[in-house]
């Protein structure tokens, strides 16, 4: 087939192929669906947040009007969970309630109004057990456990890992510095609450419809918690109103909905409250952290030891790979020779933490960036060229064994530097006034699945009809990224038609080969790669058949604005729907498959699967900051944001991807925070939408977007994610801008109001002029893997320590 | 034998109708679960994210915060009654050229209130669009590309022939 050519759809700016659904509320979202002779349910959640069941009556509810079913615990006793080493959920709790929120029986009724009044009339006797309200407290109280599982009393998760010997590099550097920070938690807001329809058939099968991001996971959990083979179950996505890693879980609803189809049979609909919502969070983890770094007098990186400590919350979820996130992309920026990672993740009494946007690596980004910040004040360096100096390679393999591909950081900072007049503004604006810069990498995808197999990440089929309409069918979630579009455009391509002409159909696990999931930034790469082989398979089929109708060799053959004809004379060809056609009076029904599977990853020791990706993204940005030192409010005219995104599938949906990214970033910067107040600080001070502050449009920053395209050769087309990754240098660019401005550091994410005061105030008594976290609890850790970096000769294997140094006092 | 619900006659996007429903029904409820357009969506049930606006004789209203027997006689305008037969709304058009809906759950009110802004100001500047959504929340867009959307339907409504800029669809490079 004729070889290069210019691309026609791909890196163009479309339409999505949803854009009118979504313009005229045509598309049905989870709590849009209805079905005759529908139930609906609600669930009674615990109003304490660490307590033992004693009893549960539900004669009087079950005995109200109107009401069909009451479930507890005991009818839902398998447990599940997102990942397989914390299976450690239940649809309903049986015994044991975990925070405030934590569901304990459910009603199906008539009406949502009688089944919320049933909740009422359902008695729950508890004893109350002590509740543990943070990490440090965690650490301090291992015994009564939140959970019978876990490394060390309520320390859920201990990791230790040692890259080359960082006590080493401290003594080869020049200037050696330390820095702790904490990171609030926040949570995902997604406009739409959570809403799933459930629907069993006496034939055995049941249908969920949901709000989820990934119907895979939820298809497993069913089948597993419900007992039926997975034959019998059936998952359809609706599309998402925003996820932002917020309905990446299996949920208790989805659950409880589906138990109750089967009971009643009939449909049951639930959709949760806006509160509701809060309590099932899985939103950014609170991280205590700690940092000390040597360097060379040019900035250069001798050693790097990381500590994290997280605030878990009641469960699981996706706490272990939380964890790992917090010590896994310190190495992808800047060159680091020698890296120790420690991170602990507590469980608390409080709805459990998950992944948000950016899962797990905002916060020691944060840190890092901050950090990086004050070492080249310390070093006298502007920040900007401290980085370039340092940048990671492209094509190599850090000292954690991850390995980048394209890698366009360099000119993402040289973009922003140029854009803001940086030099002219750096330590240059007057008091009150400053700019910040910070960087940042994400994943294109994890580079291994959340339970272990062998099989592809991706899958797509596509069916190619004599009208020369295209049908892919792909069991990836569009959560408004504009995933459906990706797999179109893709197809579109390759095949030389119109997007439009192509029905996509996915997130339907009777209809679509299994796709993941819209997590970790993975679907543009991994749908995008599947879809392209699909594509590209459907062409082979075709052409032959069109070059014997056209009587020229097959590699002269052009698939391209809906025609099929020769490269030497455009006229002499057909259109793609008679190509089609000789094929199948050839071949029979055209339909292809394609699938993706990552590349092994390099990195051999335990813990290793954490942070390998097929690409990496960068992101570089600059804010510039208005600090009013009276009431310590900082507002953020401008931002600047670079991303390299490898190329652009639709350009258009990744400018909106940067904005939003930036959007969330401001947010989480200056005013978004999970808070607890009363019994011990673990009731929710805030399940609103009204007092969960988050930026408005008279919030809002401009943005000035750079879109640097440093194709990578495992991204269709060289695409890679941006999703996640723009969200990134938000906070610490904020944070740094801010003590450009006024000379202090708030070292805490958010920057509010009362802790630039604050920090304003001790500047004004010549105390230091910060404020921030100053104390890291001592942690049991378990012996260090060491791993020798490639540049030690290291094959990428961990060795575990037993003989461990003591713990040095900081 | 419960009582019958009463019945209310309005107009819903320029058609006369006629609902019965139970009287503690908010206008939202009516809407989606009575007349079956689920257009119209929910973000909190309690006025605090805008999600849920629709147009009452022309004035933006929070659907969710409305009892829907003070509709009567009335005039509601939907999202469904946007467009001109099969011809979108430039709004929408705009909208959807610019992908300033993501998600798209916020976005049937977005038009809304942005068409009550428009028929009121046809040249509205971006710190008056950002005014009258300040009341609507959106998570995925930063709303960058909603203002961009809204000027750009505004400036085709006044009659001129404007397409996206670059910046918007491309970026910087």
């Amino acid at each position: 087939m004729a070889g290069d050519r210019e691309l026609r759809v791909v890196g163009k700016a479309h339409r999505k192929v949803d854009a009118v659904g979504k313009v005229t509320g045509a598309l049905k979202y989870a709590d849009d669906l209805t079905l005759p002779r529908m139930l609906y349910a609600k669930l009674l959640r615990s109003p304490h947040p660490h307590a033992r069941i004693v009893s549960i009556d539900t004669a009087k509810a079950l005995a109200m009007d109107g009401v069909k079913a009451v479930l507890t615990g005991k009818d839902t006793p398998i447990p599940f969970g997102i990942l397989p080493v914390s299976q450690d959920e239940h649809a309903l709790c049986p015994d044991h309630v975990r925070f405030v929120g934590d569901p304990v029986a459910a009603v199906a009724a008539t009406s949502e109004e009688t089944a919320t009044a049933a909740l009422d009339l359902i008695d729950v006797q508890y004893e109350l057990l002590a509740s543990i309200s943070s990490p440090e407290d965690a650490v301090a109280t291992p015994e009564p456990r939140i959970h019978e599982y876990g490394d060390s009393g309520n320390l859920h998760k201990l990791i230790n890992l040692e890259f080359g010997d960082v006590e080493e590099g401290f003594e080869e550097a020049d200037h050696v510095r330390e820095d702790m920070f904490f990171f609030e938690g926040n949570t995902h807001l997604p406009m739409e609450q959570h809403a799933c329809l459930a629907e069993w058939s006496a034939d055995g099968k049941v249908t969920l419809w949901s709000s989820t991001q990934t119907p895979h996971y939820v298809h497993r959990a069913l089948a597993k918690v419900l007992e039926l083979p997975p034959a019998r179950v059936r998952v359809i996505a609706c599309p998402n109103g925003g996820g932002f890693g917020g309905k990446s879980d299996p949920f208790n609803h989805e659950i409880v909905a589906c138990k109750l189809a089967m009971l009643t049979g009939r449909p049951i609909k639930i959709t949760l409250t806006r509160e509701e919502v809060f309590y099932c969070h899985r939103g950014r983890h609170p991280v205590l952290m700690w940092v000390k770094t040597g360097v060379k007098k040019d900035g250069a990186i001798t050693g790097m030891h990381f500590k994290s400590l997280l605030d878990g919350g009641g469960y699981g979820s996706y706490g272990v790979a939380s964890t790992y996130y917090t010590g896994a992309l310190q190495t992808v920026t800047y060159q680091v020779q020698r890296y120790k990672f420690q991170g602990a993740r507590a469980f608390t009494n409080k709805p459990p933490c998950g992944p948000k946007r950016g899962h797990g690596t905002p916060q020691p980004r944060f840190a890092l960036e901050v950090h990086l910040d004050k070492i080249a004040d310390d070093l006298k360096l502007d920040p900007a060229d401290l980085r370039l100096k340092h940048l990671v390679p492209p094509r190599s393999l850090t000292a954690n064994y991850l390995r980048v591909g394209s890698m366009g950081l360099g000119a993402c900072i040289e973009k922003v530097v140029a854009g803001s007049d940086w030099k002219e503004k750096f330590r240059k604006l007057p008091f009150g006034k400053g700019v910040g810069l910070a960087c940042s990498s994400y994943i294109s995808g994890a580079g291994l699945p959340i339970y272990w197999n062998n099989m592809p990440h991706s899958g797509v089929q596509l069916k190619c009809d004599r009208g020369g309409g295209v049908t892919v069918f792909c069991g990836s979630t569009d959560i408004g990224q504009g995933s459906d579009s990706i797999l179109a455009y893709i197809t579109a391509e390759v095949l030389g038609i119109d997007p439009f002409d192509i029905r996509v159909v996915t997130a339907d696990t009777d209809l679509t080969p299994v796709d993941l999931g819209s997590y970790s930034s993975r679907v543009t790469l991994m749908s995008g790669n599947a879809a392209l082989q699909a594509a590209e398979r459907a062409r082979e089929i075709i052409a032959p058949h069109a070059a014997a109708k056209m009587k020229v060799p097959v590699s002269e053959v052009v698939f391209a604005g809906g025609r099929v004809f020769h490269t030497e004379d455009p006229e002499k060809g057909m259109t793609f729907a008679e190509a089609v056609q000789a094929a199948e009076a050839a071949v029979g029904t055209v339909g292809t498959v394609g699938s993706y599977t990552p590349p092994k990853s390099a990195g051999r020791y335990r813990g290793a699967g954490v942070g390998p990706s097929p690409a990496y993204s960068y992101s570089a940005a600059i804010a510039e900051v208005d600090v009013d030192p009276e009431t310590g409010i900082v507002h953020v005219p401008k931002i600047w944001v670079a991303h390299d995104v490898g190329r652009c599938i639709n350009a258009a949906t990744v400018i909106g991807q940067v904005e939003g990214g930036v959007y969330m970033g401001l947010g989480e910067a200056l005013m978004e925070e999970m808070v607890y107040r009363g019994n011990r600080n673990v009731v929710h001070k805030i399940p609103s939408l009204l007092e969960y502050k988050s930026p408005t449009t008279l919030e809002m920053c401009d943005v000035v977007t750079y879109i640097i395209e440093d194709p990578d050769p495992n991204g269709p087309f060289g695409a890679k994610e941006v999703g996640q990754g723009p969200l990134l240098p938000v906070m610490p660019a904020v944070a740094n801008a801010v003590y450009d401005a006024v000379g202090v550091r708030v070292d805490q994410i958010p920057v509010a109001p009362e802790l630039v005061l604050k920090a304003l105030k001790k500047k004004a008594r010549g105390e230091p002029a910060r404020v921030g976290p100053d104390k890291f609890p001592e942690i049991p850790w378990p012996e260090a893997t060491r791993v020798a970096p490639p540049w030690e000769g290291g094959d990428g294997k961990g060795e575990q320590v037993t003989a461990q140094a003591p713990e040095r006092q900081h | 034998m419960p009582e019958l619900n009463p019945q209310i006659s309005l107009t819903v996007n320029g058609e006369p109708a006629q609902v019965a429903f139970a009287p503690h029904k908010t206008l939202l409820e009516v809407l989606r679960e009575d007349l079956g357009l689920t257009g119209t969506k929910h973000g909190c049930e309690l006025g605090e994210c805008g999600t849920c606006a629709v147009l009452v004789d022309g004035v933006p209203v929070l659907s969710c915060l409305v009892l829907g027997l003070t509709c009567a006689g009335r005039s509601v305008k939907t999202v469904e009654g946007m467009a001109q037969g099969a011809r979108l709304h430039p709004l929408q058009e705009a909208f959807a050229d610019l992908g300033a809906a993501q998600c798209g759950y916020c976005t049937p009110a977005i038009l809304l209130v942005a068409e009550a802004l428009i028929a009121s100001n046809p040249t509205p500047s971006r710190d008056q669009i950002k005014d009258v959504l300040a009341g609507n929340l959106c998570r995925c867009t930063g709303y960058i590309k909603i203002y961009e959307a809204i000027e750009l339907a505004a400036a085709r409504m006044r009659g001129e022939k404007a397409e996206p800029s670059r910046e918007a669809m491309y970026g910087r490079r």
